[in-house]
């Protein structure tokens, strides 16, 4: 008989709360999965009896195509709800918009929420798994999980890796979420951007902090672009993009001229072209891009299926 | 504990070879031929037929895969934890191929049952048989028969077939356990 195993929680709800052999589960479960999905037959039949909940309070494009891909592949039925569509505006709340879908017989939840903790306080109050697809400037763990299994695939362990994250660390999820599994995973991470873009608390991780893009770039052996996201800038955090482009944009030019010959270009996308990274850079021969994209699916499935055997937590 | 020894060395190696001569005997032509092999427990099996075979053929090229049926069993979320998947490795088309099936031992057809799903997955080959190294008669809850047949058994539910296949390939035997629950 094979090997029994499972994870050491009912939820993803952050990176922060799993062991790393979760991760490690998490990354070989996703490697049976990667053969998957480049079969001619891209379907395996082992969620046929699970419905799946893409619970959507915020926009969302890929990962949520990315989940409900990876939750089809797994033959899981699959309903999608999204907030601009629902009675969220006419007052509902959090838990009874949950408790409404979960009463039509629905097993997992997989909620994007611009609030940060909306999925723990949902887990302590339904009685189903919760995946966190994203809150707020929290954590997004399945982006963290499929960051670092494409890294892993590029460089191998990544024990002692110096890795780099760069541009809007304050609004992001993905930088948080990165940073401790990253850690987990034994390499040294730290973050680069505008001072006004950096939270105050990221000394307290055991991040560093660098201003000089051109230093930090010197130090890293892989490079995490982050995108500025317009759509949170409410006050003026920088100039013009114009400057912020000049100071922390990534260009071959830059790559030469601080001498670096080899390095690994993530980015999480979606990609501002020509602002925080040039085009050139984002399709060069550095760039694992793409790689994080398909990477996503096999991750999600291997989250799912892992969630979703565990018969004690049904 | 009552061990009992269903197969030793020697005869295991008689059976061995015998199940090539009999896959051998019915099929001739090795070109379209594929040993497919069930994880984990089967891909041992699975490579000594095809070592055997291909002396006997004197062919070269006979396919063999190895297939993990994980993803495509009917008792998940029917038990406690996860099973951890093996690796899947059939780097050729099966479509129109005849295909030979391999697993250890054959108990409630189940595993089998799911080995089909995956397979057909893959292609549509022009036949699929079934090896078994042992066949636990009367034990069956699918209607899943072998073709191939090292030993045919007849042994009570909860007893245990074990089938060990030893490092320098000098000491594998297929033995019987029962478990006194007291």
């Amino acid at each position: 008989m094979s090997r029994m195993t499972s994870l050491s929680t009912k939820h993803l709800l952050g990176i922060k709360d799993i062991t790393l052999e979760d991760i490690n589960l998490i990354f070989q479960t996703a490697d049976n999965f990667k053969e998957v999905i480049n079969r001619p037959i891209k379907k395996v039949p082992s969620l046929r009896d699970v419905t799946i909940a893409n619970v959507f309070f915020e926009n969302s494009t890929r990962t949520k195509l990315s989940f409900e891909l990876a939750e089809k592949r797994l033959s899981a039925d699959v309903i999608n709800f999204s907030a601009s569509s629902s009675s969220v505006k006419k007052g509902e709340s959090l838990v009874d918009t949950v408790s409404n879908i979960l009463a039509m017989k629905v097993d997992m939840v997989v909620m994007r929420h611009p609030n940060p903790g909306a999925h723990i306080h949902l887990a302590r109050h339904v009685d189903c798994s919760i995946i966190n697809a994203g809150d707020g400037a929290h954590e997004h763990p399945t982006q963290a999980l499929l960051d670092a299994y494409s890294l892993r695939e590029r460089v191998g362990d990544l024990k002692g890796l110096k890795i780099l994250i760069v541009g809007d660390i304050l609004h992001s999820r993905v930088a948080l979420s990165n940073v401790f599994c990253l850690q987990k995973l034994g390499a040294e991470v730290r973050v680069c951007g505008p001072a006004t873009l950096i939270p105050k608390h990221m000394e307290s991780l055991g991040v560093k902090v660098m201003l000089n893009f051109e230093e930090a770039l010197k130090w890293c052996d892989v490079v995490n672009m982050l995108r500025i996201q317009m759509e949170r800038q409410d006050i003026q955090y920088f100039p013009t993009l114009r400057e912020y482009t000049m100071q922390y944009g990534l260009s071959r030019e830059l790559l030469y001229k601080v001498g670096k010959k080899d390095i690994v270009v993530m980015h999480p996308g979606p990609i501002n072209r020509g602002v925080e990274i040039t085009s050139d850079m984002a399709d060069s021969e550095f760039s694992i891009i793409l790689d994080q994209v398909e990477n996503g699916v096999a991750i999600r499935m291997a989250v799912l299926y892992l969630l979703a055997g565990d018969a004690s937590s049904n | 504990m009552d061990i009992r020894t269903l197969l030793d060395h020697t005869a295991l190696s008689q059976t061995l070879d015998r199940l090539a001569y009999q896959i051998y005997e019915r099929h001739l032509d090795f070109e379209d031929v594929a040993l497919v092999s069930l994880q984990p427990r089967g891909v041992e099996l699975g490579r000594r037929v095809h070592e055997r075979l291909k002396k006997l053929s004197g062919e070269e090229m006979i396919h063999h895969g190895e297939l993990d049926i994980t993803f495509y069993r009917d008792d998940f979320r029917r038990r406690d934890g996860v099973l951890v998947p093996a690796k899947t490795n059939l780097d050729f088309s099966i479509e129109g191929k005849e295909i030979v099936l391999i697993d250890d031992v054959l108990f409630t057809g189940r595993t089998v049952r799911s080995g089909l799903d995956a397979l057909l997955d893959f292609g549509r080959p022009a036949n699929v048989e079934l090896l078994v190294l042992i066949d636990r008669r009367y034990s069956r809850e699918l209607p899943v028969q072998p073709d191939y047949t090292g030993r045919t058994v007849d042994v009570v539910k909860d007893e245990r077939v074990q089938v060990e296949w030893s490092e320098n390939d000098k000491n594998n035997r297929v033995t019987l356990f029962s478990e006194q629950n007291d």
